[in-house]
């Protein structure tokens, strides 16, 4: 075991398996000589030289329909983007091309790829550079989805992705870049996808989220813990393929559950989450399941308004209370 | 070969022969804008080359000559705010000054311009306000965007200025539509769309060529070669030897312009107007200037290219440019600078502090225009966070 930021778990994964297969290779823009807009990928153009470490163009459908290509010859490429946001440029490649080569090729084709790059809210970069997308990506089938909270996870699943042959998008957020925890040094150790972890244990209430959203719902479960209130935290990590079992398991035992992620709630995954617990256990549900998510606008800049839609441990606890009616 | 096309207005681009071009990465070299097919009015010796010099009138320069100074010194204004946590991002243009005043300048009024990210000097030069601008950059109640946007990315549709956006060269085609909208309309305008090398990779920008080109729009294309894409030197964002030769392969008259000689600036961008206003629609424009800067304040340029560089890129100062020629006449004298950044700095000052003073947008107006008119759900949400708790979630 070894402490580390959650940013050199990544970076350790992509090495480790660079190393272990050479047909893996990463490209985006400023991945090499500026060692990534993040410094994610401090070292690597050093360690692999230019033909593995690719300073892209400007042009994010451009280099993913190249790796797209470059994936389907047998190459197993890890695409960077600066955000997610600037995946939107590229959604056509992902949504057309990555997701259904293998399904409109009648598996002839395959995309073995990952696609990694912060998401969700940052602090104060406004309308356009907010978004969580892995609403709109978790919706495609094809496409797997993971969002890591931990150091830990982010290694093993990154590594899982990058060894898995489907393409598998890759939330990371700039807000959990420096975090440290204690990660495996062994390279072989893997963290499944579509499999949920219960990282604190409770009988009152499920907290369901992923990604920041984790260590929010911790802060709200120990303020929570101060009013008398045991609350389960999940965190989700893969969000397609998705643990329902762990899920329905925890709200069988709690009996209600609040989703708390980022990005807006119509037709979010929490969305999705509130349908499948309903359907699959309905009988056990005391209370409505309710979702804490971003408010149903675009991301402002002003620190003081955007307080106010990002959620916080502020909205978690109000809708725990909800459905523990207790407000 | 040479492609069937006319370049006449400048002779240039139409060669594809590589012995004919220059050295791929020149654009990076402060000496090629001393190739013979960039145009220059601005010459050693403090004279004008008389058969490109546009005749700017001498208050006007001189007025050109403020705005670039002023431009500079907000710039370090921003820069140090932004250093010293106030406000939350800056994107400046030290050292391409010309290239965006000379270029805005060369636009009639009713002319539209969209910008990059790197253009305030546009907007201000039409006369946006400063207040306007600082409140802004500090997203109060006053900020024309409420708040919304990130630093620098204004709005002024009472100038003619389309939203600044962040994801690169989404502005290219929204140009090109406006123009060739506004040609459908009958509106007689031309419409200035500004960019950097980087942005000739998206998408957008050989869309935006290529509609502009069949379809003749009335768009002046601005690409302010700045050698840089962040971190990025032109050299591996092009295999071409120029940008100008884009446009080219388009079919749009391109040329290339020494970026930081205001006049030359103003001369191409005069042609390319007249061009779209004779309804032969558009021009490429590369201006080859250099980011003497970081990308913004949220870069440190040491870290991936030598400070040395600089050096030979400092000698083409456009600002020191224009004070050698103005000086001469007696248009500039030791006093002008100090009385320049005196009046600015006295502006600067009380605006900065009505901005800082001026409180957050309502809470209430995050929900305006998302839509036209606020449904339900959003009106349901606004009163919600106004009350606090709601009982059923959000
Ligand atoms: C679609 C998209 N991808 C990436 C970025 C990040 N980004 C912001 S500015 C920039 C460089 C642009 O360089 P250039 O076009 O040369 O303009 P300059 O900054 O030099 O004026 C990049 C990559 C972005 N804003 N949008
Ligand atoms: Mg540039």
């Amino acid at each position: 075991m070894t402490v580390m930021r959650y940013r050199e778990a990544i970076r350790a994964a992509m090495m480790e398996e660079m190393e272990r297969d050479s047909r893996v290779f990463l490209v985006g823009e400023e991945v090499g000589h500026y060692q990534g807009a993040y410094k994610v990928s401090e070292g690597m153009l050093e360690r692999f030289g230019e033909k593995r470490v690719l300073d892209a163009p400007i042009t994010e459908s451009g280099f993913t329909g190249i790796s797209i290509g470059a994936a389907m010859v047998g190459l197993r490429p890890i695409v960077e983007y600066m955000t997610w946001n600037f995946s939107a440029v590229a959604f056509d490649q992902i949504l057309n091309n990555a997701a259904k080569l293998r399904q409109m090729s009648g598996g002839q084709l395959t995309v073995p790829i990952v696609f990694r790059a912060p998401n969700a809210s940052a602090k104060q970069v406004g309308s356009q550079h907010s978004h969580a997308m892995e609403h709109f990506y978790a919706h495609i089938p094809g496409l797997k989805v993971l969002a890591p909270a931990t150091p830990a996870d982010a290694k093993g699943l990154l590594k899982t992705a990058i060894r898995d042959d489907n393409p598998v998008l890759f939330m990371e957020s700039e807000t959990l870049y420096n975090i440290k925890g204690e990660v495996s040094d062994d390279p072989d150790l893997l963290v499944p996808m579509g499999k949920a972890n219960i990282v604190r244990p409770g009988k009152d209430v499920s907290i369901i989220a992923w990604s920041r959203m984790v260590h929010v719902a911790l802060e709200a479960a120990t303020e929570l813990a101060k009013e008398g209130v045991e609350a389960e935290v999940i965190d989700v990590r893969s969000l397609r393929p998705l643990d329902e079992t762990t899920l329905v398991e925890s709200v069988t035992r709690t009996h209600r559950a609040v989703v708390a992620h980022e990005g807006w709630p119509y037709g979010g995954v929490g969305a999705e989450i509130a349908d499948r617990l309903q359907r699959l256990a309905f009988d056990e549900l005391d209370a409505p399941i309710l979702r804490a998510t971003t408010l149903d606008v675009p991301m402002p800049y002003n620190a003081k308004l955007e307080q106010h839609v990002i959620p916080g441990v502020a909205r978690v606890l109000e809708n725990v209370r909800a459905v523990l009616y207790r407000s | 070969m040479r492609p069937a096309i006319d370049t006449s207005a400048y002779g240039i681009h139409a060669s594809s022969t590589a012995s004919e071009r220059p050295a791929p990465s020149a654009a990076r070299n402060p000496h090629d804008t001393e190739a013979p097919d960039v145009v220059k009015v601005l010459r050693e010796g403090d004279t004008l080359d008389p058969t490109t010099d546009p005749r700017v009138a001498p208050a006007d320069v001189l007025r050109l000559y403020t705005a670039m100074v002023r431009l500079r010194l907000i710039d370090e204004r921003l820069t140090a705010l932004q250093r010293q946590g106030r406000v939350g991002f800056h994107i400046g243009s030290l050292g391409e000054e010309a290239s965006i005043l000379g270029s805005a300048f060369a636009m009639r009024d009713k002319d539209w311009i969209f910008p990059c990210y790197r253009e305030l000097g546009a907007a201000l030069l039409r006369g946006m306000p400063l207040q306007r601008y600082l409140d802004h950059m500090f997203g109060n109640e006053n900020d024309p965007a409420k708040g919304r946007q990130m630093p620098d990315h204004y709005s002024w549709k009472a100038g003619h200025i389309a939203s600044v956006s962040s994801p690169i060269g989404t502005q290219i085609t929204q140009a090109v539509g406006f123009a060739w909208g506004a040609k459908i309309k009958r509106d007689e305008l031309a419409v200035l769309a500004y960019f950097g090398d980087g942005a000739t990779s998206s998408n957008e920008f050989h869309n935006g060529l290529n509609f502009a080109g069949v379809f003749k729009a009335p768009v002046v294309f601005l690409c302010r070669n700045n050698g840089w894409a962040i971190s990025v030197p032109t050299e591996r964002q092009t295999g071409s030897a120029t940008f100008a030769e884009k446009g080219i392969a388009y079919g749009i008259p391109s040329v290339r312009v020494d970026g930081n000689d205001i006049l030359a600036v103003i001369k191409v961008t005069q042609d390319a107007v007249a061009r779209a206003a004779r309804g032969e629609g558009p021009t490429l424009i590369e201006a080859l200037t250099y980011r003497m800067s970081g990308h913004s304040t949220s870069d440190d340029p040491r870290a991936y290219r030598p400070e040395a560089g600089l050096e030979a890129w400092k000698e083409l100062d456009p600002i020191a440019r224009l004070r050698r020629h103005l000086a001469p006449q007696k248009l500039w004298t030791e006093a002008t600078d100090a009385a320049i950044e005196a009046e600015l700095e006295a502006e600067l000052k009380a605006a900065i502090a009505v901005a800082e003073a001026t409180r957050a947008p309502s809470l209430d107006s995050m929900f305006d225009d998302v839509f036209a008119t606020p449904p339900w759900h959003l009106v349901e949400q606004r009163e919600a966070l106004k009350k606090g708790p709601r009982p059923k979630g959000h």
